[in-house]
Order: structure tokens, then C-alpha cells, then sequence
């Protein structure tokens, strides 16, 4: 017999037996690609997670795995959730992309979330975040505090969410101040706090006084407290032990809302499959409490080109706006449509050094 | 007072017999450990060990023993040829690494090109990329007596690094949106490495694996070479007035080692895997180490120590889904069953004598 | 690119900061070998030492008793690792292995609840007149206490080994453990001793990049600075200065590449990023050609079969 029709099968028997939990339960699953404790990316998916039963209560039971690898192992686990009655499954990395098509192929019936991937089936489900918004702001904050004019950027992958991050901040910071530059490390992780803080320790030896992350621990904050005069911002989640010293604001990671949506729409029977990208307009990108350390009239511009970005009446990409070699991207007045963005693969004008290859 | 008094001949039954006890010692000191994080040690036990093998979804669960078990299984075979003859190969994580960046970047070459010879020479690849790789740690050690373990080591990382570099630039998806990570092959009919006995969990590598059981069996008990290698282990002394060549050990030891872990690497990620990622690699080349002290270094001691352990890994999983056990504890788990199995082994060499003490 | 970005006082004060926790493991790793125990496990001490210190700090708010509690718990995991090797006579190389094993499982269950805490600070050194001299005051003079921690213990083993009677012994025991046995030493005892030493100084140096380097706690984060503190031994041909000079090696080419980085130098960042380990490795091999050799009790199993 084959594994699918096997594995359909026995979802399906279990659905209509009686099983461990009570009939009317919605079963959600998470799978975790890092530590529930990490402070930051998976921290913030698990609180999505806690405001889901915070939400319904009885009438939902939540599951999660945490520090799932990519590949055959969060495919197994996924697979588990499946077989143990989960009815939607949160699966949280971009690289568990292809597992969870592989495995929504083999449960037609369970519905799936995958956070930044770009494959979509039937009961499938995309979902991410507009992140560069966040950045625009930071890049329009960082400008104008910045007495050096360099601004340390700290790079995970040079995949297109992080060069859309670095764009979306320069864009900003030399709108506000034609002379900055940035310069940038790439540390090749998501999470490695003793590889940040040696990043921010060099980007700040080197003359930065303004730490911009793209990497989820607080370790380049403690390094910019350390540094005594750097100024940084919380990366995913709010990071705000650091209030008092370098953070000055920071881009959260605000998963609850859509997950509270993406459940009731599963328990009410609408859930269709669809490709989420959201702001700060749907409250998916949360902007962190600007400090006082901020000078007034900055802190009010900021908060004014929030508002702007959330009702939409502003994009953070418009032009004019030229690539890194000189090329026109976008005219006057003219915004970045979403599949541009999607794939970003270039600087634009006036960034130095390549894109690593 | 008790004294250890070393046996003329390593006890056979004790030899069958310390591996379980060392079971039974982890089983009683893990569910003292789950008794501690407040889970009911019992049913934490039986979710690892029995619900994989016997348990509701078993039929699932069964096939994964093998997919998981498979690589571990096909690099133990290969270091504990080299761990006999006291050849350290600590590095076969990147052997597996590069292993499984040649052989995909020979099958994604020829992508999308169909042909019956694609997955051959993938599998040639795979198998000169660790072995290549072996070769460095391997060619020192015989030059100059670098130390292999060191060598074998730092390799590991700049395997790492290696994959990265492939993950975002040479085997880059051109149709991945910009994304690292190569093309996934399970899409690539050619190049997958597909079950052969759909169901069953059974793919080439795992075939491979029991091949190499056999195999390691056959030259160990009955080639030349073999001898060679058990000799030079048990009476090193005895190895140099011999025929033995250390030369030709050390290079045959480390280079099939690193093919073998090549192996691995090409045919997890043509399969389970699926696609060249920076994070691909998850910890095999290490874990391997510890099946192949668990199986005492024996081509079916291995067999089952390798199920054995990824009995572990699956039985942890479904722990952590069900019962809240965080993954510590699982690692912390599998590092006490090596510790009792080393400790317990001390009574397979000695033997524990009761000594009067004499009046003066 | 702009190399005239890179601040050579600033690099090698970064370079002392970064050898330190290598320096302290490499150290304490090479009076084990010289006693003739070989014992893989360092990674795991390291990072049992740096929760150990890490909960101890926030428990307690001193960053001091941090420290101590991370070199007992350093070699109380050592201990294990003694009990296996010198008791149980287990095969040493597995024997480390296990411990790396145990330990990283180990600290990882310890310190689930303190992921993400912000320990308090180290303070740092502050001569009044010498601290601010512009070039030396930078590399010399402003650093925490463990960094020159690190340098006295250095001095401290090579005195020892060299000088003292405790030394002389301890190397016997490395050099021919039966012979050392029949002229009466407590071979076992000596080596449970050095075992232990070496897991307090690894356990010192985890605690060092949870306490001072990061300062964070997160599951795995010594990311192998115990196996580079094994290979500083051997590239010290176990001579104790020599420890030193490498482990400032390679805290200066991780330093540095990160620098050339940030300065933007064109070469890709994964080639960079091999760079301390390719010169670990051909630093390893000139000095495989160096006549010193190891402790020729090195690894060997000790029964006392009298």
C-alpha cells in the first residue's frame, strides 16, 4: 500500500475516532528552526503562539517543536504534528519550504503556514512581514542621530529580505543626511550572539556610532553599551532591558494577530490559501517605543512616517531611486511594486562594497 | 578490597553483554534525569523507545529508523576501521559535507538532462569528494605526523564555510528568487535518490550502509588488511616487527573513512535532505563517532547501535512534541549512554578479584 | 575599500580579548597532556563553565564569584572524565568525546532559563596615568581582569613545569608512567589532579565569552574554541609560552578578518571565515616538523599492575 494513501488514511480514521483530546478542539502545531528562549525570532513566533491560546481558550490546543532543523528531520516532525491530529501547522524558517510541500501533499486536509517561503498549494499558506518599513524608520533615526556618519550594519544572509533591510535604511538615513555611509558585516547566521558581538565590536572600532542588526540576539546591544556612545535598536522583538543605554527603538515581530486570524478562519471553516505580506498598517511589523534619547522633532518625523507607512499613504520605496551602478530604478514619485522587492538582489546608489556572492 | 586484574583475553560474554547494560544504566539514569524536568519518567521512556517501534504510528516511525539510521550506520562503518588501528578520523562531518557538495553539483551539471548514468556518477563524486577530503589529514599525518584528529577537525569548519560559500553562489538555484540553496533534487527524477522499496524508508544510502556492514565484516575477519588493521590496534608492538605498513593503513583507513562519509553526505542530500543548504549538514560526522563505540567498533555492533541511536533521535522528537522534554535532554541522553558503555566496558578487559588483605 | 579605517591599537587590544578564552583552555588542556592524559573533552568543559559562571553571576550578582563557580563547575565535569580514564580505564579518545557530548546536552538543559539575560558587568581595568597613554594604554592597559589572568597563568605553568618539584613530577608522570609508578608517584592522583586543573581553566575560559566577550548566554556558544585550544597545544609543541603566541594567532586572524570586512575588502566572507582554521592547520604542520614531541605517555592507558 502506499505511504501517502497510508498516512491519509490514518489522519482521516483519526479524525472521525475519538481521540485524545475533545471533538471540538482545533489542534495547531509550530515548528520552531531555534530555541523558544532565543530572545528574538522564535521568541516572538511563540508568543504568536501563547496569544493564540490567550485568544480561544479551551477550544484550541497548541503543540510546538523547537530547534527543528531544515530538511528530513522537519519533515518528520511535521508529519508527527500531522499524524497526531493537528489541523494547521505554523511552520516557521524559510528553509522548511520544501518539507512542508512535501508534506501538505500527504495531508490534504491539514492546512499549513509558512513563514517567508514563496511556495504556495492548495492548503498552503505564505506569510511575511514588511520588514523594510521597520527599516525606514530605523534608517530616517539613524541618519540624523549619527555625529560620525558611519552606520554599522550587521547582515545575516545576503538573501532579498536583508538587502531590502540595508535599501530601505540608506534610502532613509541619506534623505536626512547626505553624507552617511554604511558599512557592512555580514556574520553568515541568524543567531550566533558571540559572532555579533565581535561584528559590532569591529563595526564600532571602525568608526560606527550607530549599530543597525539584521541578526536576532542582543549581543551587538550589549556591545554598543559596552562602547558607551553607540546607539543600536532592538531587532524582532523589543530587546527593551536595553532601554536605558543604546536602544533607542526597534522593529517587533507581532505574529499574534495574523495567527489569531489564520486559527479562527481554520475553526470557521474559511481558511483559503493565500500570500500575506504585511506592515506596520496590519500591525505584523511593531515598531518599538522611541526613546527620549531621540531629539524631539526626529521622534515626531519618525512617528509621523509610521503613521504614513500604515494607512499606506506612503511607501518606503519611492523614487527616484537609482541602482548601486548608476542605473534609474524607479521615477519620481514612481513605488516598488512587490515582485521587484521580492527578489531584491541589488544596492541602490550610493551603497559601497558588493553584495557577497 | 576489590582489585581489577586485566584478563588474559577480553571476556566475550561481557562483550555482548555491556551494551545493555549500558542501555539499561541510561534508561534508569535518564528517567531520573525526566523524573527531575518533572515528567513521568516512565512514560517519557517508553515514548523514546517503545512508540517509535511499536506505537500507534510505528508504521511510520519504523522506515525513519532507517532513514536516519542509514548515515550513521555508513560513516561508523568506515571510522571504526580507522578507530581500530588507533587512526582518529574526528572529521567526518566534512568529509560528509564536501561528499555531498560534489555529488550534487555532478547531478545539478547535468541538470535537466535525463539520463540512467546521472545518479552512478553522482554517487563516484560523492565518494571522491570525501575521500579527497580524507586525504588531507591523511597525507600530513604520513609526511609530516600531523596530528589527524587536529587536522580531520579544522576541516570540519572550513567545510562549513565551503558550504556556505556553495549554498549562495556556485549551486545557487537560478530559479530560487534570490534565496541560498541549490535546486531541489527530489524534483530531479535523474538525480533523486528515491526509495527503492517505496515506503520502507530504504533509499541507496541505506542500501549502501548494509552493504558496507557486510563488507567491513568480510575484510575484517577475512583480508589481509584487516588483520592488519585489528593487529595494529591490539599489539601495536607486535604491528612493527610485522608486515604490517603503517603508511599504507593510515592512507587506506582515513581515505575510506572519508568516502564512506562522503557517501552519506551525497546520497542524504539527493534524498532526505534534497537540496545543497547552509545549513545542511546536521551533526552526523560526530554522531557517527559515538555509534561506532556504541556497536564496539564491530560491523553489527554498529548495525544496531546505529538503529539504536536513531531510535533516540525519533523517540526524542516525538518526546519533545508530546511530552514538553526539551532537546537538551535527549543530547544530554545520548552522552550518557557513551559514558556507560565506556564504564561498563572496563569489566569486558578486567576483571574485578576479591584480595584478602595479607597480615603483615 | 578602506584599510586606513582599521585602528591597529583597537585590533590588537580586540586580538588580546579574543585569545583570552582559548588561552585559558589551551593552558590548562597542556598541563593535562603533559601529565599524559589526552583529553578531548575541552569543548565540553568550556561551555559547562560558561553556564556554570553565567547562572552563578545573575544568581548572585557578582561577576568574581562567577567566575570561581565556573572553574568548579569546569572541573567537576572533568572529574567524570578522570573517573571514566583513570578508574574505569576507558579509552581516552572516546572518553573526550563523551564529555564534549554530556556537557554541551548538559549546559544546554542548565541554562534553558537563562537565555536571553543580561549578566552584569565586568569592570574593567583603570590605571590613572598608564590606561590613557595613546597606543600602549589602549593595548595594555584597559582590559578586564581575566585577560592578564590569562598571561600570570601562563608564567605560573612554565614556572612550575620548569622550577618546581610538582612539575618535574608531573612531567615524569607524561613521560614514562610505569617508571614514575615503580619510583613510587601516585600516578592516578597526579593525573585526577591535572585533569581536574585543566576542566577549571576550560571551565574559566567558557565563562569568559558568556561573562565578558559576548555577554549572553545561548546553548553551543563556545562554537568550538575547545577544539582550537586542543590544537594550540600541539602547535605549542606543549611549551607553555608557546600557548600564548598562538592563541594569539588566531584571536588575531578572526579579529582581523572581521576588520577587513567591515573595512570592505573584496574577498568573499566564507574565505575569510576558513582563514583562522587553514592557518591552525598549516602552523600544525611546521610545527609536526619541530623536533619536540609529545609526552610519550601521551593517551596511553596507566594500570598499575603490581
Amino acid at each position: 500500500m502506499k505511504l501517502t494513501h497510508l498516512l491519509a488514511t490514518a489522519a482521516v480514521a483519526l479524525g472521525m475516532a475519538t481521540s485524545a483530546f475533545a471533538e471540538d478542539k482545533t489542534k495547531v502545531g509550530f515548528v520552531y528552526v531555534g530555541p523558544v528562549g532565543d530572545g528574538g525570532w522564535t521568541y516572538e513566533h511563540n508568543k504568536g503562539r501563547l496569544a493564540v491560546e490567550a485568544e480561544f481558550g479551551d477550544k484550541v490546543e497548541t503543540v510546538f517543536v523547537e530547534s527543528v532543523p531544515e530538511g528530513a528531520d522537519a519533515e518528520r516532525v511535521m508529519t508527527q504534528m500531522a499524524l497526531q491530529g493537528a489541523d494547521l501547522i505554523f511552520t516557521t524558517s524559510f528553509g522548511y519550504m520544501d518539507p512542508t510541500i512535501n508534506v501538505a501533499k500527504k495531508f490534504p486536509d491539514v492546512k499549513f503556514e509558512h513563514a517567508t517561503g514563496y511556495k504556495t498549494a492548495e492548503n498552503v499558506s505564505v506569510y511575511s512581514a514588511r520588514f523594510y518599513e521597520g527599516r525606514a524608520i530605523q534608517g530616517h533615526i539613524a541618519g540624523n542621530m549619527t555625529e560620525s556618519n558611519i552606520i554599522g550594519y550587521i547582515g545575516s544572509f545576503p538573501i532579498p529580505e536583508v538587502i531590502r533591510g540595508i535599501n530601505s535604511a540608506f534610502i532613509h538615513a541619506r534623505k536626512v543626511n547626505p553624507d552617511v555611509e554604511f558599512k557592512i558585516v555580514w556574520a553568515y547566521t541568524w543567531f550566533d550572539p558571540a559572532k555579533e558581538a565581535d561584528a559590532a565590536k569591529v563595526l564600532i572600532e571602525q568608526g560606527a556610532d550607530v549599530i543597525l542588526q539584521h541578526t536576532d540576539s542582543t549581543a551587538p546591544l550589549a556591545a554598543a553599551a559596552a562602547a558607551g556612545n553607540v546607539v543600536g535598536f532592538g531587532q524582532a522583538s523589543d530587546m527593551a532591558e536595553f532601554k536605558d543605554g543604546p536602544r533607542v527603538s526597534s522593529i517587533i515581530d507581532d505574529w499574534a494577530p495574523y495567527y489569531i486570524a489564520r486559527t479562527k478562519a481554520v475553526m470557521d471553516g474559511t481558511w483559503e490559501t493565500m500570500s500575506t505580506w504585511d506592515g506596520i498598517g496590519a500591525g505584523m511589523v511593531g515598531i518599538g517605543e522611541i526613546t527620549d534619547k531621540v531629539p524631539a522633532n526626529v521622534k515626531a518625523e519618525a512617528l509621523a512616517m509610521k503613521a504614513a507607512l500604515a494607512d499606506g499613504s506612503y511607501h518606503a520605496f519611492t523614487g527616484p531611486i537609482n541602482k548601486q551602478d548608476g542605473s534609474a530604478w524607479l521615477a519620481e514619485g514612481e513605488t516598488a511594486d512587490d515582485g521587484t522587492l521580492a527578489g531584491m538582489n541589488f544596492y541602490v546608489e550610493g551603497i559601497e562594497g558588493e553584495i557577497p556572492q | 578490597m576489590f582489585k581489577l586484574e586485566k584478563r588474559p583475553q577480553p571476556s566475550k560474554a561481557f562483550a555482548y553483554l555491556t551494551p545493555i547494560l549500558a542501555i539499561i544504566a541510561t534508561m534508569i539514569a535518564g528517567g531520573l534525569l525526566f523524573m527531575a524536568l518533572g515528567k513521568n519518567p516512565f512514560e517519557a521512556i517508553r515514548t523514546i523507545f517503545w512508540d517509535p517501534l511499536f506505537g500507534e504510528f510505528a508504521f511510520y516511525y519504523r522506515p525513519q529508523l532507517l532513514v536516519k539510521g542509514g548515515p550513521l550506520i555508513l560513516i561508523a562503518i568506515g571510522l571504526s576501521l580507522g578507530f581500530r588501528a588507533g587512526i582518529w578520523n574526528i572529521g567526518a562531518e566534512g568529509q560528509y559535507i564536501v561528499g555531498a557538495i560534489c555529488g550534487a553539483g555532478v547531478g545539478l551539471a547535468f541538470y535537466p538532462m535525463e539520463a540512467w548514468y546521472i545518479f552512478p556518477l553522482m554517487i563516484t563524486a560523492g565518494a571522491f569528494g570525501g575521500w579527497a577530503w580524507a586525504m588531507i589529514p591523511a597525507l600530513l599525518k604520513v609526511k609530516f605526523q600531523t596530528n589527524e584528529i587536529l587536522v580531520s577537525l579544522m576541516l570540519v569548519y572550513v567545510a562549513e564555510q565551503l558550504l556556505a560559500s556553495m549554498s549562495l553562489g556556485l549551486l545557487k538555484n537560478p530559479d530560487g528568487h534570490g534565496f541560498p540553496g541549490s535546486r531541489n533534487l527530489k524534483d530531479y527524477p535523474s538525480a533523486f535518490n528515491d526509495e527503492i522499496i517505496t515506503g520502507s524508508g530504504m533509499h541507496w544510502g541505506v542500501l549502501t550502509a548494509f552493504i558496507a556492514v557486510i563488507f567491513a565484516y568480510i575484510l575484517l575477519n577475512r583480508h589481509m588488511l584487516g588483520f592488519s588493521i585489528r593487529l595494529t590496534g591490539e599489539a601495536p608492538r607486535a604491528a612493527k616487527f610485522s608486515s604490517v605498513n603503517p603508511t599504507r593503513l593510515i592512507l587506506f583507513c582515513l581515505g575510506m573513512s572519508g568516502a564512506l562519509a562522503g557517501l552519506a553526505g551525497m546520497f542524504e542530500v539527493s534524498g532526505p535532505a534534497g537540496q545543497i543548504s547552509i545549513d545542511f549538514n546536521t551533526g552526523y560526522g560526530f554522531t557517527a563517532i559515538i555509534v561506532a563505540f556504541l556497536g564496539r567498533l564491530h560491523p553489527v555492533g554498529i548495525l544496531f547501535a546505529g538503529l539504536l541511536m536513531a531510535l533516540t533521535y525519533i523517540g526524542g522528537e516525538i518526546a519533545q512534541a508530546n511530552l514538553g522534554l526539551p532537546a537538551a535532554a535527549i543530547q544530554l541522553f545520548q552522552g550518557m549512554l557513551l559514558f556507560f558503555l565506556l564504564a561498563v566496558d572496563l569489566l569486558t578487559n578486567y576483571s574485578i578479584k576479591r584480595v584478602k588483605t595479607e597480615a603483615l | 575599500m578602506d584599510l586606513s579605517a582599521i585602528n591597529p591599537a583597537l585590533l590588537i587590544a580586540s586580538l588580546l580579548v579574543a585569545a583570552t578564552p582559548i588561552l585559558l583552555a589551551g593552558i590548562g588542556e597542556l598541563v593535562v597532556e603533559r601529565a599524559g592524559v589526552l583529553n578531548l573533552g575541552v569543548e565540553g568543559m568550556m561551555i559547562t563553565g560558561a553556564i556554570c559562571g553565567f547562572m552563578a553571576t545573575i544568581i548572585t550578582g557578582s561577576p568574581a564569584l562567577g567566575f570561581v563557580f565556573a572553574a568548579i563547575g569546569g572541573a567537576a565535569l572533568s572529574f567524570l572524565f578522570a573517573l571514566l580514564t583513570q578508574y574505569a580505564l576507558a579509552n581516552q579518545v572516546a572518553s573526550g568525546l563523551a564529555l564534549t557530548l554530556f556537557g554541551l546536552g548538559l549546559s544546554s538543559l542548565l541554562g534553558q532559563d537563562y537565555v536571553g539575560l543580561k549578566p552584569p558587568s565586568t569592570p574593567k581595568l583603570d590605571i590613572p596615568i598608564l590606561s590613557d597613554l595613546p597606543f600602549l594604554g589602549t593595548v595594555l592597559f584597559n582590559h578586564d581582569a581575566i585577560v592578564y589572568l590569562g598571561i600570570a597563568l601562563v608564567a605560573a605553568v612554565w614556572a612550575t613545569l620548569k622550577y618546581t618539584r610538582v612539575g618535574l613530577v608531573l612531567r615524569a608522570v607524561g613521560e614514562n608512567h610505569d617508571a614514575a609508578h615503580a619510583l613510587g608517584y601516585k600516578v592516578v592522583r597526579i593525573r585526577v589532579l591535572a585533569i581536574m586543573f585543566g576542566g577549571a581553566c576550560a571551565g574559566l575560559g567558557g565563562a569568559y565569552i558568556s561573562l565578558i566577550r559576548v555577554p549572553q548566554w545561548t546553548e553551543g556558544m563556545t562554537a568550538g574554541a575547545g577544539w582550537i585550544a586542543l590544537a594550540l597545544v600541539v602547535f605549542a609543541s606543549w611549551k607553555p609560552w608557546r600557548v600564548l603566541l598562538g592563541a594569539w594567532l588566531f584571536g588575531g586572524v578572526t579579529v582581523l578578518q572581521l576588520n577587513l570586512q567591515a573595512a570592505g575588502v573584496a574577498i568573499p566572507v566564507e574565505y575569510l571565515s576558513m582563514s583562522p582554521y587553514i592557518i591552525t592547520i598549516l602552523v600544525l604542520v611546521i610545527m609536526s616538523a619541530d623536533k619536540s614531541r609529545a609526552p610519550a605517555s601521551l593517551g596511553r592507558i596507566f594500570h598499575a599492575s603490581s
